[in-house]
C-alpha cells in the first residue's frame, strides 16, 4: 500500500492577498474555502473532511455550522507552522486513500497587520507551546523574532560552505519578478541584487529583503479522492509522493546537533520514491520561503545538490521563469503573501493545471511543493497532472 | 521623573522558569551555570526535559558546567522586534557548544567580533530582573 496517486488537489481558492484587511481570521477562512469547495464543482455540504490550519482558526466544529455539513466524518489538527498546509495534504491523502471520506477541505486564513491586532511575528511565536524553550531560555536575552532565530543558521551555512550575500538575493528577486506577474501579489515593485544587498540589515546576515512579508489573507484546497476527482470540474492533479520529517532537536534551532539540517532531509527521500520519479522530472518547484536562505537548504536537503552547494546552485537565474527550476512562480512568502505557504500549493496546482497564466511554465507536468515549519519541521508533495 | 519607577517604560521579557527547570535558574542567580545529567545513565542534556532520551530514566540531577566552550554560530541584531531591546542595538546573541557537549545561547560581550570554533568563557551577568548568560573571548 502506498499514497500515490491515490488523491487528487480537485479545488483551489485564495482570498485576495495585502497589508491591513479589515477581515478576521476565520472571515478569511471561510471566504477562500468557498472558493475552493465551488472551484473543485462541490457544495459545501459535500465536504467530509476538514483540517483547519493555523494558530487562529475555525474549528471542524465550525465548519460544520457554517457549511451545513450533515456528516463530518473526519477532521485534523496539524501543528507544525508552515510545514501543516503540506503535512495536511499527507493527512488529507491518506484519509482519502482508506476511504474514511470523500472531499477534505485544507483551510487557512490570517490577519496580522490590523492595527487593532498588535501581535507581531516575535511576540506570537512565544504563546506557542512548541516554543516554549526558546521562550524561557531565549526570549528573555532579546532573541524575539523568527529572523533571528533563523540566523544563525544562516550564517554558519555560509561560514562553513562560502554562501554569500548574493546567493541570498537570487532568491529573493526570483521570487519578486515572479510577483511582478500576479495580479494577487503584496509586492509590486521590482527589485535587483543591488537593491537587495543594500535593503536594510535585519538580523544579520537577514536583511530585509531576506524576510518574508506579514500579510494578510485565506488560502484553502481541496483533496478528493482519486476516484472521486474523476467527475470533478478540473483536470486530475495527483498528489504522487507525500512525506513529513523532522529535525533532530525540532523545539530549538540552537539545540541541534547540526542546526543546519532540516526536517524535510528525512521527507524528500521518502516522497521521491513513493512518486517515482527524479529531481530531474520536476518541472516547477514552489518552496517554503520564509527566508531567502530556508529556500536554499530546503534545495541542498531534497537532493537538488549537495549539502553547501545551495548557493551556487541558484545562482544564474535557475529560479527564475525561463531557468532549470522556476521556483515560487506566485512570488513566495517573500513577495506575493504569508499564509503560511497554503498559497504554494494553490499555485502548483495552477501550474500543473497550465492556468498560472504569465507565470506558466510552459509543459509543466511534475511539480513539487515544501512546507516549513516551528524552525525546521518539513514536508514535501511531489505532484503530477493527469 | 525617576526612571526606576516609570512603569511605562519597556520591560524586557520575565524570566520564568518551570519546576522542571527550577534549579538552573536558581544556580543562575548565584551566578553558576548548571546542566541536567541522568542520575541512572549520566547523559548530560540541555535544555531540561522531563526524560532522559536515551534511558527514558525521569531521575536527575545537576552539574555544574564549565561555561568553556566554542563558537557555533552567531547574528547581530539590527531592528528591535521588542521595545526594551531597543536602546541595546545592535546586539549579537551567540550559539556556544560547551566542553560538556551541549549547547547555549547567550548574548555576546561586545567588542570583539565573533567567529566559527573561537574558544569562549561564558558566565552569568545581572539585569534589571535576573540574569543574562554572556560570553566572551578567552583571551589569548
Ligand atoms: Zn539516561
Amino acid at each position: 500500500m502506498t499514497l500515490r496517486d491515490k488523491a487528487c488537489v480537485t479545488g483551489i481558492g485564495e482570498t485576495a492577498y495585502l497589508r491591513g484587511s479589515t477581515k478576521t481570521a476565520v472571515e478569511l477562512q471561510f471566504e477562500s474555502s468557498l472558493k475552493a469547495i465551488a472551484d473543485a464543482g462541490l457544495r459545501p455540504p459535500d465536504i467530509d473532511g476538514v483540517i483547519p490550519v493555523g494558530i487562529v482558526s475555525a474549528t471542524a466544529e465550525d465548519f460544520i455550522d457554517n457549511f451545513g455539513i450533515p456528516d463530518l466524518r473526519f477532521s485534523a489538527v496539524v501543528p507544525h507552522g508552515g510545514a501543516s498546509p503540506v503535512m495536511a495534504l499527507q493527512c488529507a491523502a491518506a484519509a482519502v486513500a482508506a476511504g474514511v471520506c470523500n472531499h477534505v477541505l485544507i483551510t487557512f486564513g490570517r490577519n496580522v497587520t490590523a492595527a487593532a491586532n498588535n501581535n507581531k511575528a516575535g511576540a506570537r511565536i512565544h504563546t506557542m507551546p512548541q516554543f516554549h524553550y526558546v521562550t524561557e531560555f531565549e526570549y528573555p536575552m532579546g532573541a524575539i523574532s523568527p529572523a533571528q532565530l533563523y540566523a544563525p543558521m544562516a550564517r554558519r551555512h555560509m561560514e562553513l560552505y562560502g554562501t554569500t550575500i548574493e546567493h541570498f538575493g537570487e532568491v529573493a528577486v526570483a521570487c519578486r519578478e515572479h510577483a511582478l506577474l500576479n495580479d494577487n501579489a503584496v509586492m509590486k515593485k521590482p527589485i535587483t541584487l543591488e537593491d537587495h544587498r543594500h535593503s536594510r540589515l535585519i538580523a544579520d546576515p537577514f536583511r530585509l529583503l531576506d524576510c518574508s512579508l506579514e500579510s494578510d489573507g485565506g488560502a484553502a484546497v481541496v483533496v478528493s479522492s482519486a476516484e472521486r476527482a474523476v467527475d470533478l470540474r478540473h483536470r486530475r492533479v495527483f498528489i504522487s509522493g507525500v512525506a513529513a520529517g523532522h529535525p533532530d532537536s525540532p523545539a530549538s534551532i540552537s539545540q541541534r546537533p547540526d542546526m543546519t539540517s532540516l526536517g524535510i532531509g528525512k521527507a524528500a527521500p521518502r516522497a521521491f520514491q513513493m512518486a517515482g520519479v527524479t529531481h530531474a522530472d520536476i518541472d516547477v518547484a514552489e518552496i517554503y520561503d520564509c527566508f531567502t536562505y530556508a529556500v536554499i537548504r530546503q534545495l541542498e536537503d531534497m537532493g537538488f545538490c549537495a549539502k553547501g552547494e545551495g548557493g551556487p546552485f541558484v545562482a544564474g537565474g535557475r529560479l527564475r521563469l525561463g531557468g532549470e527550476l522556476p521556483t515560487n512562480t506566485h512570488g513566495g512568502l517573500l513577495s506575493q503573501a504569508h499564509v503560511w505557504g497554503l498559497n504554494h500549493v494553490v499555485e502548483l496546482v495552477r501550474q500543473l493545471r497550465g492556468d498560472a497564466g504569465r507565470a506558466q511554465v510552459q509543459g509543466a507536468e511534475c511539480g513539487l511543493v515544501t512546507g516549513y515549519g516551528d524552525m525546521g519541521d518539513g514536508a514535501l508533495a511531489i505532484m503530477r497532472r493527469e | 521623573m525617576n526612571m526606576t519607577t516609570d512603569s511605562s517604560a519597556p520591560r524586557k521579557p520575565p524570566q520564568q522558569g518551570t519546576t522542571l527547570s527550577a534549579p538552573f535558574w536558581e544556580a543562575a542567580r548565584e551566578g553558576r551555570l548548571v546542566i541536567q545529567r541522568c542520575s541512572d545513565c549520566g547523559q548530560l542534556r540541555h535544555y531540561p526535559r522531563l526524560l532522559c532520551s536515551r534511558c527514558f530514566s525521569d531521575r536527575c540531577d545537576w552539574v555544574e558546567a564549565s561555561g568553556e566552550g566554542t563558537v557555533h554560530s552567531w547574528t547581530v541584531a539590527h531592528h528591535a522586534f521588542h521595545p526594551a531591546f531597543a536602546d541595546e542595538l545592535p546586539y549579537t546573541l551567540v550559539t556556544v557548544d560547551l566542553k560538556e557537549g551541549v549547547r547555549a545561547l547567550g548574548r555576546w560581550r561586545e567588542g570583539s567580533t565573533p567567529r566559527l570554533g573561537l574558544a569562549v568563557r561564558g558566565g552569568f551577568e545581572p539585569r534589571e530582573d535576573g540574569v543574562d548568560l554572556v560570553f566572551q573571548a578567552v583571551a589569548g
